[in-house]
């Protein structure tokens, strides 16, 4: 006889309720005009964000094993992640509102007459809010799950339509779609990795739960669990964009459209650094010896590698892809610190970062000439005398990024520092801040871009942004700001959160 | 609130209401900005007249939680050391005001951009002086870069945005560095009494030898970059000359003063022992600092670059002082950057109202000014003449208790060191000679000599210059409590004169 699995429904209600937005929407596609279902389409994206974020709220202090048979653990860092993701997704969601960026027709080939009439008649592809929903979702459900098979799960609902949105650009249809064609490629390459040390992993220890495979860590051949442990970080690497796997980062990070690389930038690094904090928290840390070293390099080469590379860049979302890796680096120095500072420094730094990534991606949707959004560097040269504010918030996030103190970035990197020192990685904060400096190089030379010098041609201008938008950016912005002059409430947060059950 | 949280606030309340103001009424911009920060420079006055010479604690000290995660406080205070450089700061920003009316209309932004610039400057200057939570300083020790990098690279002449990314660059770097060495000392403070970010509590911990050494490295280079010191000193000249005078003056009379004071307060006090193994090292630095910066000087052509490498060799005195470790050395150290920074903002501003009327930097381009703008030209050489420490005028009197503090432990140090004031007559000579005396050089013929505002704006630091050279016993007063404890508390005393026994 078939047992019903128990599942506890208001433990895992944030999660249901973003599905069922998802799936409303799909029928919404389905059933109402053209007219309607940009506003339906984003009523029902916010409503559902809403109250997934009321229903974290009241489950914030629940903890449980057996949500969902075992295969989710509802704790402290669950929720905090969940809820980060939650709300930068809302920021996100205004920006995708402004359908401006998106393809009208996505079946009609680039440069074809179905596109031109697309265009003519306003279609909007509208399937974006459904898709949207789906990866947060998924995202949310990656940072709470507990065995194997549910992180693919998670992995692949919220790649896939990432996949997909990569590819919805409106304008260079092309860059667009061969970036949506990689991520993909690679995507799918990397959760074959997944996969293949998951088996690894069950075949070590004979469970796929992670709390299981902690118990068993000692008591085979420890290849196994070695390569195990090496096959499923090269999956999770390849989500955060870890030097030697973030080839895809620079190309997909420019070919999308902007709002989503700004949503794939902040979400996806808090949904797979949660996960991965989790497995090498929880699943893992018994065998550290191991896996330590391996990561400390790793995260030494991304720190060292972005922030080198960023320099040579003339693009701006290719050198915010850039950053990106460094600022990966950055965070798996409180991955390897492997103690409760570095896990709470890591909560904050990723809604730090978070936000700081949503703002300067939504104002650089802002930055256009008559062929649209103009990511070349060398055009934005002068921007400070034709939009005083609007560069002077973008030179603040830079700012931010390259952690000068009064911002959100400096907070975080010192607190995932001193977690990094503190369990005795001296050669990672060291590293740290060696590419700190570097990155400070090529943040300051974009300021330099933007104020210190003429504008050579006037075709390159700041649009005013729609209401959504504007909502979007400043309170991104207000939220960046506040957590530089005044991190405590997060930061204290963050560290009542930072828990893991085992 | 203390009353140092009050005029630390007020620079930045006033930047705000000067925000308020329209940018084409430049004219009340730059009013309201002088009678503001002077009535700063008055309030802060009051600071002196209410300290307590006779305490070398802390004074006028507050604290609440900023950060509670990291213990972070907002904690500030102020002894004698602090106190002088506070005044300094707050003194001297109203002059460079006044003294910048016009260079301040010929930035990138105009004069509002400018003055608001310098108000957060000033509120940072005094914050960087005053705090006594080491996160809180290192806040205010990187965020003071930011305005200075704007007034360099907007208002500044000649190649400013490379110079002013140099600045920054070096700056953040040994920022960086100072940043993991902070990070250092905040996790040993946690293993042993609990995370803390107090300097009173941090100076008593028991760090081995090996970790010190390291985490003082980090301290003293971010300090030498900024002080700065050979050879961490290349961005100096770069800065000085693309900047525009007054922002010099900041930087030069006040900011980089922000090096030798962390030396103190920092290196020495939270790392005596360290200290005590680098100190060979640091004199030998600092002898080569005096003698490199006034070839340099003696060299240059431009009269920015003249000023700039006097500085190092200025700065090459300060450093040995302190590092001599007697308590004259570091009464010294601490009166000679008092009175540097009043010459080299005499020696700055004179020159920069030079080469605006001249339309030039070059030395060379100059001569024959004694005889078409006189009182220019005086006061150029008295700020000259204090420059090169002759007797009477301020900077005698703190080159000469440094060098005596110096020769008490390292007489060679100190005589090489002398070496430097012969130097310094060359260097500050020959170049007034060219420029002051001599017939007058096509083009200079119909040279303006100083306006109204101009006098008015040079005269109290002549005044300063000249009085501190007679009777400096107001500020060694303030000065020399904390000196001895510092040293004291480093493990040192006085060595016994050698001669006449």
């Amino acid at each position: 006889m078939l047992i019903a699995p128990s599942l506890t429904y208001s433990l895992l209600a944030p999660i249901l309720i973003v599905l069922a937005g998802a799936l409303i929407g799909v029928l919404v596609e389905a059933f109402l005009g053209k007219t309607h279902r940009p506003a339906i389409q984003l009523t029902i994206s916010i409503g559902s964000l809403l109250l997934a974020l009321q229903q974290l709220w009241q489950i914030r202090d629940s903890s449980s094993l057996t949500a969902a048979v075992n295969s989710v653990t509802i704790d402290k860092a669950g929720i905090f992640l969940q809820a980060t993701i939650v709300l930068l997704s809302l920021a996100a969601v205004l920006l995708i509102a402004d359908q401006e960026n998106f393809v009208a027709q996505a079946s009609a080939i680039p440069g074809s007459i179905e596109e031109r009439s697309a265009l003519e008649q306003k279609n909007q592809q509208t399937e974006i809010f459904p898709l949207f929903l789906f990866a947060v979702a998924g995202m949310m459900l990656f940072t709470i799950a507990s065995d194997l098979i549910t992180l693919f799960v998670a992995l692949e609902v919220f790649s896939l339509p990432l996949y997909l949105l990569a590819g919805l650009s409106r304008r260079r249809r092309l860059l667009s779609q061969e970036a949506a064609l990689k991520y993909f490629l690679l995507g799918a390459y990397s959760s074959a990795f997944f996969l293949f040390g998951s088996a690894f992993l069950y075949g070590y220890s004979g469970t796929i739960s992670l709390s299981g495979i902690s118990a068993a860590a000692g008591n085979g051949n420890d290849i196994f669990l070695l390569i195990g442990i090496i096959f499923v970080s090269v999956g999770l690497l390849f989500k955060i964009s870890a030097v030697p796997f973030h080839s895809w980062t620079p190309d997909v990070y420019q070919g999308a459209p902007t709002p989503i690389t700004g949503f794939m930038a902040a979400c996806t690094k808090v949904a797979a650094f949660g996960a991965i904090l989790r497995i090498f928290y929880v699943g893992f840390a018994q065998s550290q010896t191991q896996w330590r070293p391996i990561i400390t390099v790793i995260a030494i080469i991304t720190m060292l590698f972005g922030s080198l590379v960023a320099i040579a860049q003339r693009d701006v979302k290719r050198m915010l892809a850039y950053s990106s890796i460094a600022h990966a680096g950055f965070l798996l120095s409180g991955v390897v610190a492997l103690n409760k500072d570095g896990l709470a420094a890591s909560l904050f730094y990723l809604f730090a970062y978070g936000f700081a990534t949503l703002a300067a991606f939504g104002i650089i949707t802002l930055i256009r000439d008559s062929t649209g959004e103009v990511t070349d560097l060398n055009r934005w040269v002068g921007l400070g005398r034709k939009s005083p504010l609007v560069s002077a918030a973008f030179a603040f996030l830079l700012l931010s990024f390259a952690g000068i103190p009064l911002t959100a970035g400096f907070v975080g990197k010192f607190a995932i520092f001193s977690a990094a020192y503190k369990s005795g990685n001296i050669s990672l904060v060291v590293v740290g801040v060696l590419a700190s400096a570097i990155a400070a190089f090529f943040y300051i030379r974009v300021i330099i871009m933007i104020f210190f010098t003429d504008p050579v041609n006037n075709s390159v201008s700041v649009i005013i942004p729609s209401i959504k938008s504007k909502v979007s950016i400043v309170a991104s912005m207000i939220i960046s700001i506040a957590l530089g002059i005044a991190p405590s409430l997060v930061l204290t947060t963050a560290s009542n959160f930072a828990n893991f059950v085992k | 609130m203390s009353l140092l949280t009050v005029i630390g606030l007020l620079p930045l309340i006033s930047a705000l209401l000067i925000a308020a103001i329209p940018s084409k009424s430049t004219g009340l911009i730059k009013r309201a900005t002088f009678i503001a920060t002077s009535l700063i420079a008055i309030i802060s006055i009051s600071l002196a007249t209410g300290f307590d010479k006779t305490s070398t604690g802390m004074q006028y000290v507050q604290s609440n939680p900023w950060i509670s995660s990291f213990n972070i406080n907002y904690a500030v205070g102020i002894d004698g050391i602090s106190l002088v450089l506070i005044l300094l700061s707050t003194i001297l920003v109203p002059i460079v005001v006044l003294a910048t009316w016009p260079e301040a209309d010929g930035g990138r932004w105009g004069a509002k951009v400018f003055y608001i610039l310098i108000l957060i400057l000033e509120t940072m200057m005094i914050g960087v002086f005053a705090a006594t939570d080491l996160f809180l300083f290192y806040v205010f020790f990187e965020a003071m870069l930011i305005p200075v990098y704007f007034l360099i690279g907007g208002f500044g002449s000649g190649n400013k945005s490379a110079a002013a990314m140099k600045f920054l660059l070096y700056s953040l770097f040994g920022g960086l560095l100072m940043l993991a060495s902070i990070i250092g000392v905040y996790v040993i403070a946690g293993n042993q009494i609990g995370a803390t970010f107090d300097l009173a509590k941090l100076a008593t911990l028991q760090i081995d030898n090996k970790t010190e050494n390291l985490l003082f490295l980090g301290f003293f280079i971010a300090f030498a970059i900024k002080a700065p010191l050979w050879p961490f000193h290349t961005w100096l000249p770069d800065a000085a000359k693309a900047a525009s005078p007054g922002t010099s003056v900041l930087l030069l009379g006040v900011l980089d003063k922000v090096g030798t004071y962390g030396m103190i307060r920092f290196c020495i006090e939270l790392f005596p022992d360290a200290s005590k193994t680098f100190t060979p090292l640091i004199i030998t630095l600092a002898v080569i600092s005096i003698i490199y910066g006034a070839f340099m000087a003696i060299g240059q052509r431009d009269i920015k670059g003249l000023i700039a490498f006097t500085s190092i060799s200025h700065f090459g005195f300060i450093t040995m002082g302190i590092f001599a470790m007697t308590t004259q050395g570091m009464s010294g150290a601490n009166l000679y950057m008092v009175n540097h920074g009043f010459s080299t903002a005499a020696l700055f501003l004179i020159a920069g109202w030079m080469m605006m009327r001249r339309g030039s930097s070059v030395i060379a381009d100059f001569g024959g000014l004694q005889r078409v703008t006189p009182i220019m030209a005086w006061t150029f050489f008295i700020a000259g003449m204090s420059s090169l420490a002759l007797p009477g005028l301020s900077s005698f009197v703190s080159e000469f208790l440094v060098l005596v503090g110096t020769y008490t432990r390292y007489p060679v140090a100190a005589v090489i060191g002398t070496l430097g004031i012969v130097l310094a007559a060359l260097y500050i000579l020959i170049p007034i000679q060219k420029t002051l005396h001599g017939p007058i050089i096509d083009g200079n013929e119909k040279l303006t000599d100083l306006s109204l505002r101009e006098k008015i704006a040079i005269a109290p630091v002549i005044l300063v210059i000249v009085v501190m050279g007679f009777y400096p016993k107001p500020v060694l007063d303030l000065i020399n409590p904390t000196a001895e404890k510092v040293v004291t508390k480093a493990g040192f005393t006085d060595p016994a004169a050698k001669v006449g026994k």
